[in-house]
């Protein structure tokens, strides 16, 4: 083995090497390989499944299904992250209820993986089929979404936006439509089960240990200590690997059988199975004066759900915060399907909202005659606009002028034979959340430090970034620090989700390095105790307001910039060059901050080009389900993007003064480059993706 | 069960190298190579993203050429090398792996070990002078440029997002 070298990222060695392990790389010995069966129709019940033919099959264990399956306590959880359990996901096997195609009907369980998914393909399911409604259309039925934590309130008025639209000298009103899209991180979600001793070690594909133990806990009713979840390194999650039905499925056959269970979601299960971005209806209508000075925002939102779990994609809420409109109307609608379950995607609500409001704040520029960037800076707000709050600080206009300068902007548009050249900008932003944590630190005699708390690797650095943030807060060099996480018998952990997650396990060392620092001030001259010494820190997040007990509205902003050439024959957009300027207060770990925005950012390009989830309403599931038919970014869509930040303090936002990042990036990435679209050949696309056939249809 | 001569007729006896080691095994034919280095073998380097040959985590060199180790059945690799990123070794691929630790080609590092054995085997098609469909002269040895290297590395796909530093990488492994 060649010897460790150093490297920026401190776990790159082992990724590089393949030693990084991920869920389906552990074993137990003797393990039963489960093979998932999914329903094939959308509404409905299971009757009967007729099991002979599977377990007639040579190393056939067992079928399971909703009339053997053994029932489950329902799942609990805590305030903040009762918004990640879906009860009804969890509920695996336990009724003949079918409420979408591809829900889970049954599991074979079989002593080789060749064998159970041979023997899936012989059972016969029985089904008593009901007619089902999987499409939204127009007329569909609406009700207005129900308020959850990333959507308080649903519907929200300010002023009086209808008398401010018509009076208002420029008007925009427009449709913009964001298809459903699918998370598909490349590992596929995975657990590796064993039942021992009264309780169960889990090695599990997952945003969070600690979740995901809290679930398991109360779906078996076990107590906490009974249940070890293992996530050491996880392949990509984006808000798709919170607690899963395969986890509890896992358990359930391994508590059955008495041995370790293993399984595997199929790439094609996925897409029904672990959620996706619910397509959106925006209507996004915008009153100014001639030069561009907003007076209304009314931003309408329709997404679907599915008819066993309520998420509404808040797609409007960030335009609460952007611009300085006096009058504004934001709504959320919401459609019951019989279709999968949505749920959160790399910028819940953000992302598809955004492409809309960015592009009508674009269209306005176009009808005054400004120039984009300057549209924007004259309708920056002085504090936020949705609660009145000071900003813990914001800096669009300068990520702005920033971006313009590094850009180059504005070159006209182009025409280089049959390619037609143009450049488009959008704004970026995220909350900014800090969520209740623990960490504990150990210093040890021989001068190095432990760090250890459940946080979670995803790719988002976390070791890295846990390793500067402790070496600063202990004033030690890097090379001294060792980070123990992924493992829910470490102190108990925020997840890596809503970009909170280094924010909230810092704050919690940041605590902990200072209770050690007061002990070791205590301890003076003498020497460290044989045992080192230990100090746990917490933080309560949000929940405690700001360190300096002023209230503020804290988020991070961007500015991003793309060039596009655009075959005016075959329709064809492709990106030349891609740049984002972001403000996400301290950057605490420069280079994989910067490798999360520029993956954020690549995200956004593959969604504006590339990702669609095309559902086919006769059979309500999703026909181009697998990584041939669903198209995200390859090595040959994506230029050398340029990534950069400014200088920000903020003592406001949290005990680190840093933002999250894990999803800016992807924020405003759409619409700079439907901007640029339009900027280049004068055909603005409001429905993403932007594929050839929308620029053919928009051609004079 | 067995035939008249004592063998199981539901398995195949098969020699695999695997990273230099040999292995004599007994296996069920419908066993995919990839199924059989993660399950059978225990080398969980290569990875199932989609076990259908989309997202080429599973890449792994093949008597030196990258293949699709989820499309390939055991049976069909008697007595060839198999190399996993475990066993990339020489040269080259250690500059590939200092250069995408130094370039940060990855973030959860799922799709990595794909990457790695792929680039190694693009690396050896340029040094045999084989063209990609960006290539222009297919008389001249190709010129491993940008465009190259995205060409030859859209068969495996990152999450993530870090293509823009697995291209900086394998340019900068190049020399």
């Amino acid at each position: 083995m060649t010897p460790r070298v150093a490297g920026p990222r401190v776990d790159g060695w082992d990724k590089v090497t393949g030693a990084a392990r991920y869920a389906a790389d552990h074993s137990f010995d003797g393990p039963v390989h489960c093979w998932p069966v999914s329903s094939t129709i959308a509404k409905g019940r299971v009757v009967s499944i007729d099991t002979s033919a599977a377990l007639a099959v040579p190393g056939v264990v067992a079928v399971l299904w909703h009339a053997n399956a053994p029932r489950l306590h329902t799942p609990t959880a805590d305030p903040m992250s009762a918004v990640l359990v879906k009860p009804a996901e969890l509920a695996v096997l336990q009724s003949d209820g079918v409420a979408y195609h591809g829900q889970l009907v049954a599991a074979v369980l079989a002593d080789s993986l060749e064998a159970a998914r041979h023997a899936a393909g012989l059972l016969v399911v029985e089904y008593e089929q009901l007619p089902h409604d999987a499409e939204l259309r127009p007329g569909a039925r609406l009700r207005v979404a129900p308020p959850s934590p990333g959507l308080d309130p649903p519907e929200q008025t300010i002023g009086n936006p209808a008398a401010a639209l018509a009076g208002a000298e420029v008007t925009i009103d427009a449709r913009y439509t964001t298809p459903a899209e699918h998370h598909n991180p490349i590992e596929p979600h995975a657990t590796v089960a064993a039942w021992q001793d009264g309780g169960v070690v889990l090695y599990d594909a997952n945003q969070g240990a600690h979740l995901i133990q809290g679930v398991i806990a109360g779906m078996f009713d076990l107590p906490r200590d009974r249940v070890r979840v293992v996530s050491a390194h996880v392949g990509g999650g984006f808000g798709a690997k919170g607690p899963q039905a395969v986890a509890v499925l896992a358990v359930m056959a391994t508590r059955m059988l008495g041995r370790p269970v293993k399984v595997t979601l199929s790439r094609q299960q996925m897409f029904a199975l672990v959620g996706y971005r619910s397509p959106t209806v925006q209507r996004v209508r915008l009153g100014a004066d001639r030069a561009g000075r907003l007076a209304a925002v009314i931003h309408e939102v329709v997404a679907q759900t599915s008819a066993i779990h309520d998420f509404c994609e808040p797609a409007a809420v960030l335009t609460r915060t952007m611009y300085a409109a006096p009058h504004r109307h934001t709504t959320h609608r919401l459609a019951r399907l019989d279709v999968p379950t949505p749920f959160m995607l790399r910028a819940p609500g953000a992302a598809p909202g955004m492409f809309a409001l960015e592009s009508a704040v674009d269209e306005l520029a176009v009808v005054c005659g400004l120039d984009p960037v300057e549209l924007r800076i004259r309708n920056e707000p002085a504090a936020d606009p949705d609660t009145g709050l000071p900003y813990s600080s914001r800096n669009l206009v300068r990520c702005l002028r920033e971006g313009a300068r590094a850009f180059g902007w504005r070159p006209p548009p182009r025409r280089d034979g049959h390619r037609l050249v143009g450049s488009g900008v959008a704004a970026s932003a995220h909350p900014s959340h800090t969520f209740p944590s623990t960490a504990q630190l150990r210093l040890h005699p021989d001068g190095r430090c432990t760090v250890a708390l459940g946080a979670t690797d995803i790719g988002n650095g976390a070791r890295t970034v846990l390793t500067a943030i402790t070496a600063e807060a202990m004033a030690m060099p890097p090379e001294r620090i060792d980070v123990l996480i992924g493992d829910s018998s470490l102190p108990l952990a925020a997840p890596a989700g809503a970009s909170a997650g280094t924010a909230s396990w810092g704050s919690a060392i940041v605590d902990a390095a200072r209770r050690l620092r007061a002990q070791l001030t205590e301890l003076g001259d003498r020497p460290l105790p044989p045992d080192g010494l230990t100090a746990l820190g917490q933080t309560l997040g949000d929940l405690a307001g700001t360190p300096t007990g002023a209230q503020t509205a804290k988020y991070a902003f961007g500015a991003q910039f793309a060039e596009v050439c655009v075959d005016i024959d075959s329709g064809e957009v492709r990106v030349t060059r891609l740049l984002g300027v972001f403000a996400a207060g301290k950057i605490l770990s420069p280079h994989t901050a910067r490798s999360q925005l520029l993956g954020g950012m690549t995200m956004g390009l593959s969604m504006a080009l590339h990702e669609e989830s095309v559902l086919d309403s006769r059979f309500g599931d999703f026909v181009n389900g697998d990584l041939a038919g669903y198209h995200i970014a390859t090595c040959a869509d994506v230029p050398d993007i340029e990534v950069g930040w400014i200088d920000e303090t903020d003592d406001q936002v949290n005990a680190l003064g840093a933002k999250g990042i894990g999803e800016l990036g992807i924020v405003g990435t759409a619409a700079a480059i439907a901007n640029a679209v339009h900027h280049a050949t004068g055909i603005r696309v409001r429905d993403l993706p932007i594929h050839p056939h929308r620029i053919l249809e928009g051609r004079p | 069960m067995e035939d008249a001569e004592g063998r199981d007729p539901s398995r195949v006896d098969v020699v695999v190298r695997v990273n230099g080691d040999e292995h004599a095994l007994s296996v069920d034919p419908r066993t995919t190579l990839l199924d059989l280095l993660r399950e059978k073998l225990a080398v969980t380097g290569p990875k199932k993203g989609c076990d259908h040959g989309q997202c080429g985590a599973c890449t792994v060199l093949l008597d030196g050429r990258r293949v699709l180790s989820c499309l390939a059945l055991t049976v069909a690799v008697q007595d060839r090398a198999v190399v996993t990123v475990e066993g990339l070794g020489g040269d080259v691929a250690e500059r590939l792996r200092r250069e995408f630790v130094r370039h940060d080609g990855f973030q959860c590092g799922f799709c990595t070990p794909g990457q790695l054995c792929s680039a190694v085997g693009l690396l050896d098609e340029i040094e045999r002078g084989v063209p990609s469909a960006r290539t222009e002269n297919l008389e001249a040895v190709p010129v491993l440029d940008g465009g190259e290297i995205r060409e030859r590395m859209s068969g495996n796909l990152c999450r993530c997002g870090a293509y823009a530093n697995i291209v900086r990488a394998i340019a900068a492994a190049r020399g």
